[in-house]
């Protein structure tokens, strides 16, 4: 079988890319192959690559979600309430959950039914579940938790701390549900083409709303191990989150348009992103040149994508 | 010689089918010249050559007696040719004004554009007819008649001496007709030349100096319209074709499967009944934009319906949603299968599967391996040509692409099958499969609706006709009990109090 290195690089030039920075990076800082920088760097792309998962099906089907950032706040500012009301911690993490699939689920119905496009919508509830966020906390950081909470972000399990268990169970649930159920299969053909799936008798909304509840829901699992980890949850939590995220999936390289990717891509794009500053920080460059390094590689990455969309 | 356009022995061929053979038209100083032909005799083709979209393979055209090397659109706008298209090319929330001139708009000095001047112009122009617009409103808020108006003004600003129209009164009721018959022999009387395409043969008679009839892509007559009657034209428009083959056998027909009563919706269709028994194929004739594809997408439910009841197996059903549709043992194959049929970025087994996931799920989870070996086998049966089930979509000829929906419906096994335009853009050969296959699904048992506007089509692989005109069914016939002629008659609403 020849070796078709055009097609080997469009499918797999994200793993390249990541590689070799990550070789780059060990000749030029000899920390950073060090265990606990590694460890690091996983830890911190498991708040954005959880969200990521989530942002992965919705971008799958042609939608985009910016509320990620908001909805991880206000979950983790009414987890961090009902903590200090000392609440039973079982429900604290089922209630965080649930905001984060019930403000989905909203996302959800206002664009199928309402018929208002996602960017529009989500950008709409990003502002308001950051308001949601403020009136609860009434702009103050709710913090001091007990150490069973504070498991979720700062312990371990058999040595690997526990959002990276999290995370890779997110990851490997994800890859079921998209390879192997009806949701996942039907996420792929929405955003191929949402026409066809209606015409083929198939009920589109359902399922379009079904990918913004699983955003939602990584946001509430995010919300509980970055709240963890901070012990504080803060009203500002997750500013900004919504555009590491969506630049980790699309890096990663599952198509803005829909109907092509996955969540592999999406873990390498998330650990890229993280290693990425990682690096930075090691070497010393100075924050401000992180914005720049990164805007580069999300545009980088988008040109990539054009290229593998073969012309049809 | 008085002819202002010559076009001689123009022909063009697309992969597959050659739209244009040899044909000839010839076009005086101030006629009217009307293009008839069925739907794919290539009217639209030989207008494309005119315009300079297409390239002809062969032949050429004359402009007052200086051939035309072959050039692109912008060139023949420039010779004075101008197309009137049927959906109109305006831009609808620009003024009158800035559609009329755009692209060409007059300037100040500093390169301003200049409002006063443009507005003017237009009044100049359109005052010889004794027309007046408003050139500051926008496009999108005059109607159709006034739109139209608008892009004659563009042409006339263009110093067109030739002017196409296609099908310009489709959008128009009868006063506006009066109306536009009245500015199109006006600008006859100025000198400038009318190619009239319409399907309206009642107008080419009253409104047409010659006419031209295509067929086929071929040219068949040229006559003048006094010479010519109605009769004598859909005569030529529809004529003897050269046989296929139609696997048509004898269907043991058996109980009704599919009945639709009054059915309607506001500017689509109305009170349409029609019904189906297993074995039969039922064929839905008339010309585009009849409302067939209307009529069978609101059977469906992928369109909502203002009124109407549907009947399966004689109970009454309620759809709603194709979800509804697709539960009752309805099918639809679109008519668009790269928009409306596939999941072009997907697999083959991922798009025949697509029916069929509720079906062979456990909880969510497809039983991966027996849906499989269900879309193996359907695919080996349908003989869809392809590498493997792995094969990405748009990768398939045209052919095997239908072959790949037709297997998404098949493999669920459909009680009525409802085609729209199953063999468009398809080669001959795969045509004659797919009428094989629509045959066996009709021995064994499926009720079958055809939407198809090649009349040689549904004329040989129907049980039964019903002729839709105008969004209203006007006649209904058994195979054989209608020639090509009368069909196309009541197609055209010259027949029956539809007109």
């Amino acid at each position: 079988m020849k070796l078709d290195l055009k097609r080997v690089l469009k499918n797999y030039g994200i793993v390249f890319a990541f590689f070799l920075v990550c070789f780059i990076l060990s000749w030029l800082s000899p920390v950073f192959l060090h265990w606990t920088n590694i460890l690091n760097i996983i830890r911190q792309s498991s708040i954005y690559g959880i969200m990521a998962i989530g942002m992965t099906f919705v971008i799958l089907t042609g939608g985009i979600d910016l509320s990620v950032g908001s909805i991880l706040a206000f979950a983790g500012a009414v987890a961090a309430g009902m903590l200090k009301a000392n609440a039973p911690l079982g429900l604290v993490i089922v209630t965080a959950i649930a905001i984060g699939a019930v403000l989905g689920l909203i996302n959800g119905l206002i664009i199928t039914v309402g018929r208002i496009t996602p960017f529009v919508t989500t950008l709409g509830m990003m502002s308001i579940a950051r308001s949601l966020t403020l009136i609860y906390c009434n702009g103050y950081p709710i913090s001091g938790f007990g150490a069973a909470f504070r498991f979720i972000g700062g312990g371990d399990l058999f040595g690997i701390p526990f959002p990276i268990v999290v995370f890779l169970l997110t990851v490997l649930c994800a890859w079921v549900i998209l390879a192997e159920t009806r949701l996942g299969r039907y996420t792929y053909a929405i955003g191929g083409n949402e026409e066809t799936v209606r015409l083929s008798g198939i009920r589109t909304h359902a399922y379009k709303m079904a990918v913004y509840v699983v955003s939602g829901v990584t946001c509430g699992f995010t919300a509980l191990i970055l709240t963890s980890r901070l012990n504080s949850a803060e009203p500002v939590a997750g500013t900004g989150y919504e555009l590491d995220v969506i630049a980790a999936v699309v890096i990663g390289g599952t198509s803005l348009s829909g109907g092509r990717g996955g969540v592999w891509g999406t873990l390498v794009g998330a650990l890229l992103i993280a290693v990425i500053n990682d690096g930075m920080i090691l070497l010393g460059i100075s924050p401000y040149s992180q914005q720049l390094v990164k805007g580069l590689i999300i545009i980088g990455a988008v040109l990539l994508d054009r290229l593998r969309e073969e012309p049809s | 010689m008085g002819s202002v356009l010559r076009m001689r022995g123009i022909s063009k061929s697309f992969p597959g089918v050659r739209a244009l053979d040899r044909v000839d038209l010839e076009l005086d100083a101030s006629e009217v010249h009307a293009l008839a032909g069925e739907n794919g005799a290539g009217k639209s083709t030989l207008m494309k050559i005119l315009s300079g979209v297409y390239r002809a393979d062969e032949g050429e055209i004359w402009l007052r007696d200086r051939k035309v090397a072959a050039a692109g659109p912008r060139a023949m706008i420039e010779a004075g040719v101008s197309v009137i298209y049927q959906e109109l090319n305006l831009v609808p929330y620009l003024s009158v004004a800035e559609n009329i001139f755009l692209g060409r708009e007059p300037r100040k000095r500093g390169g301003f554009i200049d409002w006063k001047k443009m507005r003017a112009e237009v009044a100049t122009l359109l005052e010889p007819f004794g027309l007046s617009l408003d050139p500051k409103a926008k496009v999108y808020s005059i109607g159709p008649a006034y739109q139209q108006v608008v892009e004659i003004a563009k042409a006339l600003s263009l110093r067109s001496g030739i002017l196409v129209m296609d099908e310009p009164t489709a959008a128009l009721t009868g006063h506006e007709v009066d109306r536009l018959f009245e500015l199109i022999r006006n600008l006859r009387k100025k000198g400038v030349s009318v190619i009239y395409i319409s399907h309206r043969l009642q107008e080419i008679k009253e409104l047409a100096d010659r006419v031209t009839v295509l067929r086929d892509g071929r040219h068949i007559v040229t006559a003048a319209v006094k010479d010519i009657t109605v009769d004598e034209i859909i005569r030529n428009m529809v004529g003897r074709k050269l046989t296929e083959q139609y696997p048509k056998a004898q269907q043991a027909v058996r109980g009704e499967v599919l009945r639709v009563e009054g059915l309607s919706k506001r500017g689509v269709c109305e009170d349409v009944s029609l019904a189906v028994r297993r074995g039969e194929i039922l064929g839905l004739a008339g010309l585009v934009g009849a409302g067939r594809t209307e009529i069978v997408e609101l059977i469906y439910g992928a369109r909502r319906k203002d009124a109407g009841r549907v009947f399966v197996d004689g109970k009454e059903v309620k759809i709603r949603s194709t979800r509804d549709a697709v539960r009752e043992g309805l099918a639809l194959i679109p008519e668009e299968r790269k928009k409306q049929g596939l999941v072009l970025g997907l697999s083959v087994l991922d798009n025949i599967a697509l029916t069929v996931l509720d079906l062979y799920s456990f909880f969510g989870f497809i039983k991966r391996r027996i849906v499989t070996g269900l879309v193996r086998k359907m695919s080996g049966e349908v003989g869809v040509r392809t590498p493997s089930l792995a094969q990405l979509v748009r990768n398939l000829s045209g052919g095997n692409q239908q072959k790949v929906v037709l297997s998404k419906w098949f493999v669920r096994d459909c009680d009525v099958y409802i085609f729209d335009e199953p063999t468009r853009g398809i080669d001959v050969g795969a045509k004659v499969e797919i009428y094989r296959l629509m045959q066996n699904l009709a021995a064994q048992g499926a009720g079958i609706i055809m939407v198809s506007s090649e009349l040689i089509e549904v004329m040989n692989m129907s049980d039964r006709i019903a002729v839709v005109c105008n969004g209203r069914i006007v006649t209904e016939f058994v195979r054989g009990q209608a020639t090509d002629e009368e069909v196309m008659s009541w197609a055209l609403g010259l027949k029956g109090k539809a007109s």
